[in-house]
């Protein structure tokens, strides 16, 4: 289904659980991000294009793929956003939108053996699953 | 039978929008006892308050229902005008359908449903109002005021000039409060001390006003116009009468190892000290709990050297008991802690200081006589970084949700001052926002940017890591979309201010609320923002909100004007609304005693007529009405129903909840 980017945005702060209006811009995510040196974009500018519903910059750029899901940046901050969150919704919006590794509820028992971690099923189920 | 008058208001399109006036008319006209009914666009003005004052004078009302808006609001308008048409101020009711009624509803028909069942119940309740007489009471000439910062002395100053008595508490050893700890003021740059301590001297010179310096309250009671108030005066271990404030005694004494409150830590002090060189009064203290005499029992090097015989190692503290008309509070403020901040290094690295310790730094009167140095090696810094909003707009449960207000105009000062004095050290601000709404802020922080060249950058501080002998930065700039690293040899933290510890303490002890920061909430955030909405408690400084000097003053005179309309009655009328005990149906289990916040209530033998007709001795309730403030808890905790408040009486609130359900 082809979407918007309007829609997709919402979509994807929805997704996050973090509520985006709260930011103020301060930098305080950027400035505590081990890996921000290697963004393109940075942490508190990923906030900012999804506050202006900018979803393919997110997606083209190098940055869903530096973050090393650390959470610093929503620890530091002052107002309680989570970019980390956010960049971690963007990658799963990029990893559906390419229409692969989708498994559905029914496809999960052929998963499942006494190897496979349950939590990882769970995680790939919320993941892939549309 | 009554004849009860309601009047309606549209208040404007306030009410009117969300609720169908017609509709609530023909509705309250179908009652029985309303005798008359009328819809008008202002009540409050002048044509609505004529209208009801003629209908109450042709229709002979015997009661008058206004659906309005929050009875806080114009209660006291409405009663005036009944009164004045020789109606009792007591047999008028408000129906509250503004607040509660079409300010919350969008939906016409529900608001208007909803604004019939409230003026149904306004009417049920008013037929069953008495005529109540406010009595008097009379006005101690007194003023209270808590804290001696400069919120406290400008509020004392303005009290005793117009002639009344004063008494100034402080729990510090001096008067003088944060402004005596700052090195300079925005915008004007005016040295703080200069334009202060004049000010002390004059507060303390002032045959009207007493200081207890180093004295806390203990106990607060009574009401407005007779609070009675227990002052505990710690003991000094000094004669304040002998002492000369020559000194001797700090430099010879030789537990030289407490931290200096008053330089923020930077420093030690002796045991016996006075706080700074301007005291008010120049009379030191001895802390006991660092006293070798006291921990120890030998020394008493002070005695021995004390010219003046005033060292009294005797001494205990002394409670003061006064009675006062009005109370301040001026309590004033504090910088937070930063023990969750662990990425700024404040207290693990020295050069990582905050701004009030900044000012003790550049002060001439601190710790280094004015040289700015670091404090881990003495040497001069060659790049500073300011970092604002330090625990201030933090949601996060760090630091606070408020902006404190003043960090924005003393960081733009203290970089300013640095570039002046010091033109080769570089000087780096990190912000969220540049706030600086004020006469001349905005100039005063353009200047720092534009003659000064103090680098601003949004963004902020991430980390600090200590490397060598000089501090790593990682910072953010926002408008560039980059991160970046920077050393510098001093970091200085714009800290949040929270209201003084003692703020909680007071509030219990004065029935002052307070909101959810500890700041003590005001009466009325636009109309009454000096008065707390306890009577004849007020407000002054940073204990309501954070604000600078110049504001702090104002208030402060402010407050002083609220204390003067009370102290120039001889009486106050008090509010009639008070409980009373039937008691024929009392027992005498004294429950009532038990709940009453305000001590109000107790029992008394006497002889009463009980149900059966005979005359009986026994222990019944007894209200003293001068102390009742009409909370009514005493209604609720009395088991047989004796107890009941005028005005709210339970038949009253039955017929209420009656006419709704």
């Amino acid at each position: 289904m082809q979407v918007n980017e309007k829609e997709q945005a919402a979509e994807i702060v929805r997704r996050s659980g973090t509520d985006i209006s709260k930011c103020m811009q301060c930098g305080k995510c950027t400035a505590a991000c081990p890996a921000g040196y290697k963004m393109d974009i940075q942490p508190h500018r990923v906030v900012w294009e999804l506050i202006n519903e900018h979803v393919d910059v997110l997606q083209k750029a190098v940055t869903p793929w530096k973050c090393l899901s650390c959470f610093a940046c929503a620890e530091r901050c002052p107002r309680g956003v989570s970019p980390a969150a956010l960049i971690e919704s963007v990658r799963l919006s990029i990893i559906r939108q390419q229409g692969e590794n989708c498994i559905t509820v029914e496809e999960i028992p052929a998963y499942i053996d006494e190897k496979m971690p349950q939590q990882a099923i769970v995680a790939a189920f919320r993941k892939y699953n549309k | 039978m009554q004849k009860i008058g309601v009047f309606v208001c549209w208040c404007g399109s306030n009410i009117a929008a969300t609720v169908d006036v017609a509709k609530v008319i023909e509705s309250v006209k179908a009652i029985p006892d309303v005798a008359f009914a009328s819809d008008y666009r202002y009540m409050c003005s002048e044509g609505g308050q004529d209208l009801m004052q003629n209908a109450i004078r042709e229709h002979g009302l015997t009661r008058v229902v206004v659906c309005a808006c929050s009875p806080r609001m114009h209660e006291a308008t409405f009663r005036k005008a009944a009164e004045a048409a020789g109606l009792n101020p007591f047999l008028l009711e408000i129906a509250n359908i503004r607040e509660q009624c079409s300010w919350v509803h969008k939906d016409k028909e529900v608001g208007t449903e909803k604004a019939i069942a409230l003026a149904k119940a306004a009417i049920a309740k008013v037929r069953f109002n008495s005529p109540l007489q406010a009595g008097q009471s009379e006005v101690v000439k007194r003023a209270l005021v808590i804290g001696g910062g400069i919120a406290g002395i400008q509020t004392a100053l303005d009290i005793a000039e117009a002639g009344y008595k004063v008494d100034l508490v402080e729990k510090k050893p001096s008067i003088g409060g944060r402004m005596s700890q700052l090195d300079k003021t925005f915008p004007t740059l005016d040295c703080s001390a200069c334009i202060l301590t004049p000010k002390m001297v004059d507060v303390a010179a002032h045959p009207n006003v007493t200081i207890y310096t180093y004295s806390e309250i203990e106990k607060v009671s009574g009401y407005v116009g007779q609070f009675e108030v227990d002052i505990r005066k710690r003991a000094r271990s000094v004669k304040a009468d002998l002492c000369t404030g020559c000194g001797v005694c700090q430099d010879k004494c030789p537990s030289k190892k407490t931290p200096n409150e008053f330089n923020q830590g930077l420093d030690n002090r002796s045991a016996i000290y006075i706080t700074f060189a301007q005291a008010v009064p120049k009379v030191p203290v001895i802390d006991r709990e660092h006293c070798l005499k006291f921990q120890t029992g030998k020394c008493g090097i002070c005695e021995k050297v004390c010219p003046s015989k005033a060292i009294d190692y005797t001494q205990e503290d002394e409670i003061i008991t006064q009675k006062y008309g009005a109370i301040v509070l001026a309590t004033g403020f504090e910088t937070i802690d930063l023990t969750k901040f662990g990425e700024y290094q404040y207290g693990k690295s020295k050069d990582v200081i905050t701004s009030l310790e900044f000012e003790r730094l550049t002060n001439a009167a601190g710790p280094t006589e004015g040289h700015l140095q670091r404090m881990s090696d003495g040497k001069q810094p060659k790049h500073i970084v300011f970092v604002s909003c330090v625990g201030s707009r933090d949601v996060s449960g760090r630091g606070k949700e408020y902006c404190s207000k003043i960090c924005c105009m003393y960081t733009a000062k203290q970089a300013m001052l640095t570039r002046e004095k010091y033109p080769d050290t570089d000087v780096t601000v990190f912000y969220i926002d540049v706030r600086t709404p004020g006469k001349g802020f905005d100039e005063f922080y353009r200047r720092a940017v534009e003659e000064y060249n103090v680098h601003y950058i949004k963004g902020q501080v991430g980390k600090i890591l200590e490397q060598g002998d000089h501090l790593l930065v990682y910072a953010s700039d926002a408008l560039s979309n980059s991160h970046i690293s920077l050393e510098a040899d001093m970091v200085v933290l714009a800290t949040a201010i929270q209201p003084s510890q003692d703020a909680k303490k007071l509030a219990t002890m004065l029935t002052a609320s307070i909101d959810n920061n500890n700041f003590f909430t005001e009466a009325h955030a636009k109309l009454r923002p000096v008065e707390s909405p306890t009577a004849g408690v007020f407000l002054s400084g940073v204990c309501q909100g954070p604000k600078d000097v110049p504001e702090t003053v104002s208030q402060a005179g402010a407050a002083a004007v609220k204390v003067l309309g009370i102290l120039s009655k001889d009486t106050l009328a008090t509010n009639p609304c008070v409980a009373s005990c039937n008691e024929r149906i009392c027992s005498g289990c004294l429950a009532c005693e038990n709940v009453c916040p305000y001590g109000a209530i107790g029992g008394e033998e006497k002889t009463v007529i009980n149900l059966n007709g005979k005359r009986e001795q026994r222990v019944v309730s007894v209200v003293n009405e001068a102390l009742c403030q009409g909370c009514g808890a005493c209604t609720v905790a009395c088991p047989c129903g004796a107890m009941d408040l005028n005005g709210f009486s339970n038949k009253q609130i039955t017929a209420e909840v009656d006419a709704i359900c």
